[in-house]
């Protein structure tokens, strides 16, 4: 395919995937902001009030990034499960199969698509947290440049989880017991210097911790671990799981017999 | 002379549980035929066409479409092939219109050029009035229609129709014959059909490849099988019940019911001979038709040929 052609379809692809989540959005864009403003209201206002302050910030203030990270985190990573396990059930992968269209083209546009979820949740969740507090940004590229490069590997995850699923279960099992579970340790709701020291060490095996505290970083100038290595990680995680995922795509895993 | 729109070459298949789906096949489609790919269920005829469109991942052997090696460039190979599957392939909950644009996206087609083209294909298969409703209201026979708009969007010079009709009502796949008929008379689209209605490939193509157990056990042409067809059946409805069936000198008969014959007529034998008789026996026949099409009874006699020899071939090989 020529540059054009490889440009047309990936744009289809993904134009096809934001329209699938968009014209499904009480199932995949309201669901998120009612949780969110539930964690607002009871985390951030009601409870929020008693605890104090966090890292020197309100708990109200320190909350909204991990938050919206979080949203980020599973919106990204269930709409590619969701949507490439749904194509793969409907068989119309094949679609893409039959087609010129080469893997690393798929396998992005189906990233992307997850991305523009991931990212597009995440900016509702910001505008519904404008409703409980003033949100100032320290270093606005950094924030863009980590929650971007997040929901690109969670995306990257989904696509891999949606291979290798057979059944509908399949999908939701990392979601369920990984994705939340991580998420919730991942110091979205507290500073793990609250944390004895052997908990301290084990949050930092935890991923999504650094992706949640250089985002916090991004948004208050505050954060745990060191922001360079972490970045550093995401763009290595990203990598080694692209380049899985294109394998697992050339291979026909999971799509052909 | 130009290329053969597909080759294959000891194509073989072995999946993953052991079973042997493919033994090695060989087999050309020239450019511009209407060529029907028979068998029965779990012969191969899909594993064959899976390999060819990238659905299924050959063992061994070699495949080229118009002369590219899928091994090769499959990539430029894909833009010449039109694939309509046997199950419907598409996500049901979306727009007509959005199915047949995405598939054209996907080859790299501007939307320019994507949109008349859909309206056109639409338009030609009784779709276009549908085209902005989803597609899982519509019936099995204009979800096959759309499978087919589909395949066609990107002009390929090979189309592979995976049972076409299965489903459809007899004047709807009248309809989609004489669709099908067109593009390969007027648009020169190579054809190849699998399908359980013989009657269809009888009617619509020129070549037959007949596989079974894996193995291409006849590939000739319609009519070259059909005038290797020894016997024929017909069968005459009376005028009045008969008792048992009549004696008729030279020719096979049966009773099949209170007032219907079956009359077995081998080649070079005269069916007013039979005619003949029963108004000598004051039998009056009424009307007469093939008991079954005749491309049918060849196939079945060759598919039951084959499974008749099959116990024999695995007897030797235990025997060794």
């Amino acid at each position: 395919m020529s540059a054009t052609q490889v440009a047309i379809a990936l744009w289809t692809l993904v134009v096809k995937e934001i329209k699938r989540f968009t014209r499904i959005w009480p199932q995949t864009l309201l669901p998120p902001s009612i949780t969110m403003a539930m964690y607002f209201i009871i985390f951030g206002s009601l409870i929020g009030s008693r605890i104090g302050q966090m890292d020197g910030f309100s708990y109200m203030d320190f909350i909204v990034p991990g938050l919206i990270m979080m949203a980020v985190i599973t919106n990204s990573y269930s709409n590619v499960a969701s949507s490439f396990f749904s194509n793969k059930f409907q068989r119309s992968v094949e679609e893409m199969m039959v087609s010129p269209m080469p893997n690393w083209v798929i396998l992005s546009g189906f990233v992307l698509g997850g991305m523009a979820r991931g990212l597009g949740v995440g900016l509702i969740v910001t505008l519904v947290s404008l409703f409980f507090t003033r949100i100032s940004v320290a270093h606005p590229l950094l924030t863009i440049g980590v929650v971007v490069l997040t929901a690109a590997l969670f995306s990257i995850g989904g696509f891999i989880n949606a291979l290798l699923a057979n059944k509908f279960d399949d999908v939701s099992i990392v979601p369920t017991f990984v994705l939340t579970p991580l998420t919730y340790l991942g110091g979205v709701f507290y500073s793990i210097s609250l944390l004895p020291t052997f908990w301290q060490n084990a949050s930092l095996l935890n991923p999504i911790l650094y992706m949640v505290n250089v985002f916090r970083h991004g948004f208050l100038g505050v954060s745990d671990i060191p922001v360079g290595w972490a970045l550093a990680a995401i763009v290595a995680f990203i990598i080694v799981l692209f380049t899985v995922a294109l394998w697992m795509l050339e291979r026909g895993k999971g799509i052909r017999s | 002379m130009a290329e053969p729109a597909l080759s294959i070459r000891g194509l073989t298949k072995v999946y993953g549980n052991g079973f042997h789906a493919l033994k090695g096949i060989d087999l050309d489609v020239e450019q511009g035929d209407f060529f029907a790919l028979l068998g029965p269920n779990g012969a191969g005829k899909s594993t064959t066409l899976g390999v060819v469109c990238s659905l299924v991942q050959k063992t061994a052997g070699q495949v080229s479409i118009f002369g590219i090696d899928i091994d090769r460039d499959f990539a430029r190979a894909k833009y010449h092939l039109g694939v309509v599957p046997q199950e419907f392939n598409f996500n049901q909950f979306e727009k007509v219109l959005d199915i047949v644009l995405a598939q054209a996206g996907y080859y790299g087609m501007p939307r320019r050029e994507a949109l008349p083209r859909a309206e056109q294909l639409l338009k030609d298969l009784g779709l276009w009035d549908k085209r902005n409703g989803s597609a899982r209201m519509l019936s099995g026979g204009m979800k096959r229609r759309l499978m087919i708009a589909r395949a066609l969007m990107h002009r390929p010079r090979l189309l592979i129709l995976d049972e076409p009709t299965a489903g459809v009502d007899i004047e709807l796949r009248r309809s989609m014959w004489e669709y099908m008929r067109r593009i390969n008379r007027e648009e020169g689209t190579t054809i190849i059909l699998t399908t359980h209605y013989l009657e269809e490939a009888e009617s619509l193509c020129r070549n037959v490849a007949i596989i079974n157990h894996g193995e291409i056990v006849r590939n000739t042409s319609v009519r070259g099988l059909l005038a290797e067809l020894d016997t024929e059946t017909f069968l005459l409805d009376l005028a009045h019940p008969v008792d048992q069936a009549p004696h008729v000198e030279g020719f096979e008969v049966h009773k099949v019911e209170e007032a219907q014959l079956a009359v077995v007529v081998h080649r070079g034998q005269r069916l007013n001979d039979v005619f003949t008789a029963l108004g000598e026996q004051g039998i009056e026949v009424v009307s007469m038709r093939n008991r079954a099409n005749r491309l049918e009874e060849m196939f079945v006699s060759m598919v039951e040929q084959g499974n008749n020899e099959r116990p024999k071939v695995e007897q030797a090989e235990v025997g060794k």
